[in-house]
């Protein structure tokens, strides 16, 4: 179980920190956090670069930090919005920056599981709020007034009764050397009263991508920096048996050519061959020379056909264990009116960001600066720490923009490799994989086979739920994103239900791919759903609501898991009523539904589909959104949506990694196909508001989009997609 | 061996090997690193820019055959009117998630609007189906294609 991307509660590590305020070097505000006990004094925290949240200069200038990194979620720019909303600035004159990584100052630093929404939600409105308080408390003192009577407009408090204002500038440098109030005594606005929340603002770093500045890991630069590529073994963790150098460091610009022994664990420093030279090119010039005998492997005959054999061989077995069971699902199938059963599965997949996996790092007397494009750079400090038998705190990480991320660089084997290559070559280093490298060694979201069966009483209730789950791993344990919650819908709506696993050993290394197992699960149980309403007659919209029942919460309040029934009718009926759902269409056009609950938001999605002479087109999407009582940035989240949505129909229509002789087929775009703009079909996007606090959008509108779009192809032409990527199915 | 290499009406002299692919030029020679390497064999479009106004895949493009022609790269682009047009709209519309793409989609953007001054969506289909966005965008690069060709409003 992924409890950190699928049930993660947020016990996250700025819920312990308190606000503070000091002087910035040079005069004016700035505010920050602090972990109670570290003793660090404000000034010397304060002094050096911009380690704080906000930073009000003596003109005027507000800077305010983005503490997590940029994906392409729109993070950078919505948490700052947070901060500029209760400070009440102007957010036209706001300067955004990319914090540096220091988890005593920020707090959570990664980018996962549409967390930073809920968890930044309050604490970042506090950070604004503390510094509004404190600059209206400069001004009271100036003015010797009650700060009660006082209030603020954009970059400025205002005293009505005296009829004065003073700028945010004018007050910063008094403001500073105020002690910070008790967050307990802030009192954030009315959501009625936000100017920037809830309104639609630009990403803050577009103008800098239109206009091609460096942003990304890749384009990072260093004086006397060399550049590197490393041919890893196509069996993962295998290693080099023999290989001569010679002809790689016989191309012009090669500097250095060597192996790496490395590890085992796939998540570390594995085996292979590294080029350094004065470019790129060169390198991979160098490494293209190269013919390497790797060593035999233990997981060297493992392949996709003979996983899908074992899965079905497990399926005709009792399970290795069951996870849940409700009430007594076997009795009830047995005296079921009528029973459903159907196979479902899918590939691995890989997540296939356009910017390879690259990093730059300077070794340089037993400390390591690195500057990575990823999503959790604490566990990257760790396995540098490790690998490189170096302290922690000698690493030091800069954060940039990432070329999409999807989950891939929430792992930091691309961080670890760059700096032990910069320490075999006493020089700083920037490693870029290839694309092919990047295909072939991922961390990829692992295959699933279910086996589902459903009970219906003559009145088509649902009276039995089962779903015996094939996956990766050894006896308790799955293999790293490979494990299923029990608490998935209809968990807690039908009377009997269960969820049993059996797991065979995985040598491919695996993990969280955007909606982590949601973005499998979606599709199967919404699939299945698909099916179990056709076979009870009904409607699948109409199905689907009696499914979900009386609005009620099916599990522990504040839980991840727990399912609000009312909050998914919602979604579903708006879809409905937005779609036109019902309508007639003309034959080979259907209408495919599904809604389903991940990360805390709750989506429907509708497809309409054309199937014609085996090819499958989307004609249009619509997709209604619960992610609770605001949406921070409606630009954002509409993108979110759209993106999500896309992608799932993308990977659907034809993604799949294989592994054959221990090592992953496909090597490029060419068989590993993304939605290209010509099938993209219209995503109409509609959120619902509910009162909940507010929860992110970076992953859940994806698990719906391949039910629908599987269950529209039925609804178009009867027949059911039950194994993806649907491929030449239709054929 | 040193070729003289003109990108955004620039001439550079460059120290390369005449197969070196003009992308690798573009980024580790000139530091001008606007644009992406995504696969290094025309499949994604990421590394586009302009030869003599021609939209052309720079990872398979070698310095030699680039080197009689006029480079332009998304650095250069905006000196072009119509370049320009396409770059105000893609931030009016604001396009990019992640934006490691948009670079080549704003060259293949601009390429078309020069052929086909209001395309029609077939036009754009044709035009920007090989440049691979995955965070799949597409819905507001149209709109902004549309837009920089006076066809919508941003």
């Amino acid at each position: 179980m992924d409890a950190r991307m699928i049930d993660r509660v947020p016990t996250d590590l700025s819920r312990r920190l308190f606000l503070r305020a000091g002087a910035a070097a040079g005069g004016g505000l700035l505010l920050s956090f602090g972990l109670p006990g570290l003793g660090r004094a404000a000034d010397e925290t304060l002094g050096g670069p911009f380690e704080a949240f906000v930073r009000i200069a003596p003109d005027g200038l507000v800077t305010i930090a983005a503490k997590r990194p940029e994906i392409g979620q729109g993070i950078k720019t919505s948490m700052p919005m947070l901060i500029a909303e209760e400070l009440d600035v102007d957010w036209a004159k706001v300067r955004i920056e990319q914090s540096p990584i220091d988890a005593k100052v920020f707090g959570e630093q990664s980018a996962g599981g549409s967390t930073s929404t809920p968890d930044d939600w309050e604490p970042m409105r506090q950070v604004g709020a503390t510094g509004r308080a404190m600059l209206i408390a400069a001004a009271a003192q100036r003015w010797k007034v009650p700060a009660v009577g006082l209030t603020t407009e954009p970059g400025f408090v205002v005293d009505r009764a005296g009829g004065r204002r003073a700028s945010y500038a004018e007050l910063a440098q008094a403001a500073a050397a105020l002690p910070a109030p008790d967050p307990k005594t802030l009192v954030l606005k009315d959501p009625k009263t936000y100017r920037i929340i809830g309104k639609a603002q630009r990403q803050s770093d577009t103008p800098a991508i239109v206009e091609g500045k460096p942003l990304y890991g890749i384009d990072v630069r260093v004086p006397g920096m060399l550049y590197a590529t490393f041919l890893k073994a196509p069996v993962f963790a295998a290693k080099v048996a023999k290989v001569d150098l010679a002809p790689a460091k016989a191309v012009k610009g090669v500097r250095h050519a060597f192996v790496v022994d490395g590890g085992s664990e796939l998540e570390g420093l594995l085996g292979g061959v590294v080029v350094v030279a004065d470019t790129w090119w060169a390198a991979r010039k160098g490494r293209n020379a190269l013919e390497v005998t790797w060593a035999e492997h233990p997981t060297s005959a493992q392949g996709s056909a003979s996983f899908a054999a074992k899965a079905a061989e497990l399926h005709g077995q009792p399970p290795h264990r069951n996870v849940r069971t409700v009430g007594d699902p076997k009795a009830a199938l047995a005296g079921a009116a009528k029973v459903v059963q159907a196979d479902y599965s899918y590939p691995f997949n890989a997540h296939a960001t356009l910017e390879p996996q690259n990093c730059t790092a300077s070794f340089k007397d037993g400390k390591v600066e690195i500057w990575a494009p990823a999503q959790n750079p604490e566990d990257g400090r760790e396995l540098v720490a490790k690998t490189l038998g170096i302290k922690p705190e000698d690493i030091t990480i800069h954060f940039t923009r990432s070329g999409g991320g999807f989950g891939r660089r929430l792992m930091n084997d691309f961080m670890v490799e760059a700096a032990w290559i910069s320490k075999v070559v006493g020089a700083p280093v920037k490693l870029l994989w290839t694309r092919e490298d990047d295909m072939q060694h991922d961390f990829y979201r692992p295959a699933g086979w279910h086996r589902l069966s459903a009970g219906l009483d003559a009145k088509g209730e649902v009276v039995a739920w089962r779903n015996h789950f094939v996956s990766f791993g050894e006896g308790e344990r799955f293999v790293r994103a490979a494990g299923m919650n029990a608490t998935q819908f209809p968990y807690g709506a039908v009377p009997n239900y269960a969820l049993d696993v059996s797991v065979m050993p995985l040598g491919v290394p695996t993990g969280w791919l955007r909606a982590p197992g949601n973005n499998a699960y979606g599709f199967v149980l919404q699939g299945f759903t698909d099916e179990v309403a056709h076979a009870a007659g009904e409607d699948p919209v109409a199905f689907r609501r009696r499914l979900l029942g009386e609005p009620r919460l099916i599990g522990e309040p504040g839980k991840g898991d727990s399912f609000h029934t009312g909050r998914m009718r919602g979604v579903l009926d708006l879809v409905a009523e937005k779609s036109g759902w019902g309508r007639a269409l003309p034959k080979g056009v259907g209408l495919g539904v599904a809604c389903h609950y991940s990360h805390r938001g709750y989506v429907a999605v509708v497809m309409e589909v054309a199937v014609s002479e085996g090819q499958v087109k989307v004609r249009k999407a619509w997709a209604a959104v619960d992610v609770g009582s605001q949406i921070v940035n409606p630009n954002g989240a509409e993108q979110q949506v759209q993106g999500s949505v896309l992608d799932g129909i993308g990977s659907t229509l034809g993604q799949a990694i294989t592994i054959e002789n221990g090592a992953v087929t496909q090597s490029n775009f060419g068989d590993f196909p993304l939605l290209r703009l010509a099938d993209a079909p219209e995503v109409e996007v509609h959120f619902r508001i509910t009162d909940n606090p507010p929860t992110g959008l970076g992953e859940p509108a994806l698990p719906p989009s391949p039910a629908a779009l599987v269950n529209a192809i039925f609804a178009a032409t009867g027949k059911r997609i039950r194994s993806l990527p649907i491929g030449d199915q239709l054929a | 061996m040193t070729v003289k290499l003109t990108v955004n009406s620039q001439v550079h002299d460059v120290d390369a090997e005449p197969d070196t692919p003009l992308l690798w030029v573009l980024r580790d020679l000139l530091g001008m690193v606007g644009t992406k390497y995504g696969c290094g064999v025309a499949q994604c479009g990421a590394c586009t820019v302009h030869l003599d106004g021609t939209p052309v895949r720079s990872c398979v493009t070698s310095l030699s055959r680039a080197a009689s022609r006029q480079v332009t790269t998304i650095e250069g682009v905006g000196a072009d009117p119509v370049g320009a047009r396409v770059q105000e709209a893609w931030k009016a519309v604001d396009v990019p998630q992640c934006g490691y793409c948009q670079a080549g989609q704003i060259m293949s953007a601009t390429a078309l609007l020069h052929a086909a001054p209001r395309p029609t969506d077939e036009e754009i289909d044709a035009a920007m189906n090989g440049n691979l966005c995955r965070c799949a965008t597409y819905l507001r690069i149209r709109k902004a294609i549309k837009a920089a060709s006076g066809q919508v409003e941003a």
